[in-house]
């Protein structure tokens, strides 16, 4: 496959004695938006963990255009071109959502300390060009009335809608969302399934997400990767994944255990 | 409340924000280079301490302040810069060299210290800088043929080709060019990637490295300019008090150094200068106070240290934010009379914490 923006390999986790991810190969192409599905524990985060270098594979590759992504050190991956987001909130609370949104843009900084000290012509031009990526940013997701705000203030749903605003900022070519739409109602996660829409077909940008909101995830979602123990269990479109008697098992019990819960009950 | 119009990129970037800013530092700054003429030897004296802590304190206020990092072994940093001054300007050295020098030297040793801290985080790293300011106490102890050891050592005047800033006037205003463009610098910082770097380490460093923060690379640095400021700081301090001592850098310095960026505000460049101003003014406040209590109260000898343990429980517990939290709740309680309500400031817990990078 060439057109496969990131491709895992046989990707194995151990923690001890726990197979945390076993044997997963997948490849996200070009352009499309890609989820993972599955039940708690089922290995989702772990395997964007080990794409963003937090957790290191104990076997297995991860090839992201072309080049090998384990080699890298973890800070070097935004600079690649990938950014995430994280499924608990990690936003710079004591920070307002503009300097939050100007972090994201750290990978594109190219002036030194001694510049920044003294804040040379060059960094005062880099900062004009940062804050301009973060008003487009702040534009394309209405974030205008919470722009000086502290994070520390802002509610929840506020907070999800910034921290994909940061990750944007960074200009990626790969975004991977975990849980994008956790800890929102029912009006907030539509609009999320609209950004990620917009995202992928304004942008361009290749979106990679865990999630467990179904209506999400066949609103969005051109593949569905569904996981359950570390293993995978399918692969395929949302309707044909979630039709896979594999999936309805791992979600819902087998039906045999079913019937013998049913027989005894009885 | 004052609301700005912004049209420009450039208004974001300033350092002084408005015509209000500008008038109250304007006037402030014609107090200060007046200031010899209109105080009396011993309140100039006083603000040569002020300015002298500042600059130590802009140093620990980058690192505990803004980058999360808490060094307890700061006094140590401050000693480095003292005696590589007092050493180099006895031996003849023009003193903005020495001062270089003695910065410079501070930094290296902020290096030292910065690539151990790397591996361990929050009281291990402050045990950690504890231990590294007893080593360095220490060695000003033991290495006698340089440091003069427990005795002492007198320091010069700092000079240059022959002409010596024996005046007070002149120290002052060495002084008052050092805290002005250390000030500046630390503003720099702050409004440029680097510094919300620091920033983005003190909030989150799990997502901070997802960002492309190199945490070991701006951990180092945020040592390294902070030793280099108290370095700066400590220099100035020798040439104030004349004699240094070991003693005079040891745990309760360190700790006094904390105090002040806690009680002046964690996190704020103001709270710097309050925090100074706090720490050199409370001495004699309490040394008046001492006259009003009984005796057995008054003269036993470590009142100071339980009034300044005291303050600084009273500001964990009522006051985080220190003098200048204190002063932005005054301000704004003005601006929006009669609007202001209880809570307007209340912190709010954040229970959505993820699991920290380990």
């Amino acid at each position: 496959m060439s057109g496969a923006l990131l491709s895992a390999r046989d990707l194995t986790v151990k923690f001890g004695g726990l197979v945390a991810v076993n044997n997963v190969s997948f490849d996200v192409q070009r352009g499309e938006v890609f989820t993972i599905i599955g039940p708690n524990g089922a290995g989702k985060t772990t395997v964007f963990n080990l794409i963003s270098r937090i957790y290191q594979p104990t076997a297995g590759s991860i090839h992201y255009n072309g080049e090998d992504l384990v080699a890298q050190p973890p800070h070097a991956v935004a600079a690649m071109g990938i950014a995430r987001t994280f499924q608990n909130i990690e936003l710079f609370e004591f920070a307002s959502v503009l300097q939050n949104l100007l972090i994201g843009t750290h990978t594109h900084r190219r002036t030194s300390l001694w510049q920044d000290l003294l804040f040379t012509g060059a960094t005062r031009r880099a900062e004009i060009n940062a804050r301009r990526k973060a008003e487009e940013v702040i534009d394309f997701l209405s974030l205008q009335r919470y722009r000086d705000m502290m994070v520390a203030g802002l509610p929840y749903g506020v907070r999800k809608v910034v921290e994909l605003a940061r990750a944007l900022c960074a200009e990626p070519k790969l975004l991977l969302l975990d849980e994008p739409s956790s800890g929102l109602n029912a009006e907030e996660t539509d609009d999320m399934a609209w950004w990620i829409q917009d995202i992928q077909r304004d942008l361009g940008i290749t979106v990679l997400m865990v999630e467990h909101d179904m209506s999400l995830v066949s609103k969005v979602s051109d593949r569905v990767l569904a996981m359950n123990q570390g293993e995978v269990l399918a692969l395929g479109s949302p309707e044909e994944v979630q039709s896979h008697p594999g999936v309805i098992e791992a979600y819902l019990g087998s039906t045999d255990d079913l019937s013998s819960l049913r027989r005894s009950a009885a | 409340m004052r609301f700005i119009f912004k049209t420009d990129y450039d208004q974001d970037i300033r350092i002084v924000k408005h015509g209000g800013q500008a008038f109250w530092y304007g006037l402030l700054g014609l107090f200060l280079v007046a200031a010899p003429w209109l105080l009396s030897e011993y309140v100039l004296a006083q603000l040569v301490f002020v300015l002298i802590y500042a600059t130590v304190g802009l140093g620990l206020m980058l690192l505990a302040g803004f980058t999360g990092q808490f060094s307890i072994g700061h006094a140590a940093f401050l000693g480095v810069g003292a005696y590589t001054q007092a050493v180099l300007t006895n031996a003849g050295w023009p003193f903005p060299l020495a001062l270089a020098c003695a910065g410079g030297l501070s930094a290296i040793f902020g290096v030292v210290i910065g690539v151990p801290a790397l591996r361990v985080k929050g009281i291990y790293l402050g045990i950690a800088t504890l231990a590294f300011g007893f080593i360095v106490e220490e060695g000003m102890a033991r290495w006698e043929s340089v440091t003069g050891g427990n005795a002492g050592m007198h320091v010069k005047s700092p000079e240059i080709f022959g002409w010596t800033l024996s005046s007070s006037t002149e120290f002052y205003f060495l002084c008052l060019v050092v805290v002005v463009l250390s000030t500046l610098a630390i503003l720099n910082l702050l409004r440029s990637p680097t510094g919300r770097a620091f920033v983005a380490i003190r909030d989150s460093e799990i997502s901070a490295q997802s960002m492309g923060i190199h945490l070991a690379r701006y951990k180092t640095m945020s040592f390294a300019l902070s030793a280099a400021l108290a370095g700066l700081g400590g220099a100035l301090y020798a040439h104030q008090i004349k004699f240094l001592s070991p003693e005079q850098f040891s745990i309760i310095q360190s700790i006094d150094l904390l105090i002040m960026i806690v009680v002046g505000g964690l996190g704020s460049v103001h709270g710097v200068f309050l925090g100074a101003i706090f720490l050199i003014t409370m001495p004699q406040l309490i040394a008046m106070g001492k006259d009003y209590l009984p005796d057995s109260v008054g003269q036993s000898p470590g009142l100071q240290t339980v009034v300044y343990g005291a303050v600084l429980v009273a500001f964990v517990m009522f006051e985080p934010h220190g003098l200048y939290g204190r002063w932005l709740k005054m301000r704004t309680y003005l601006q929006m009379f009669p609007f202001y309500r209880a809570g307007m400031f209340r912190r709010q817990k954040a229970f959505q914490k993820s699991d920290r990078l380990k």
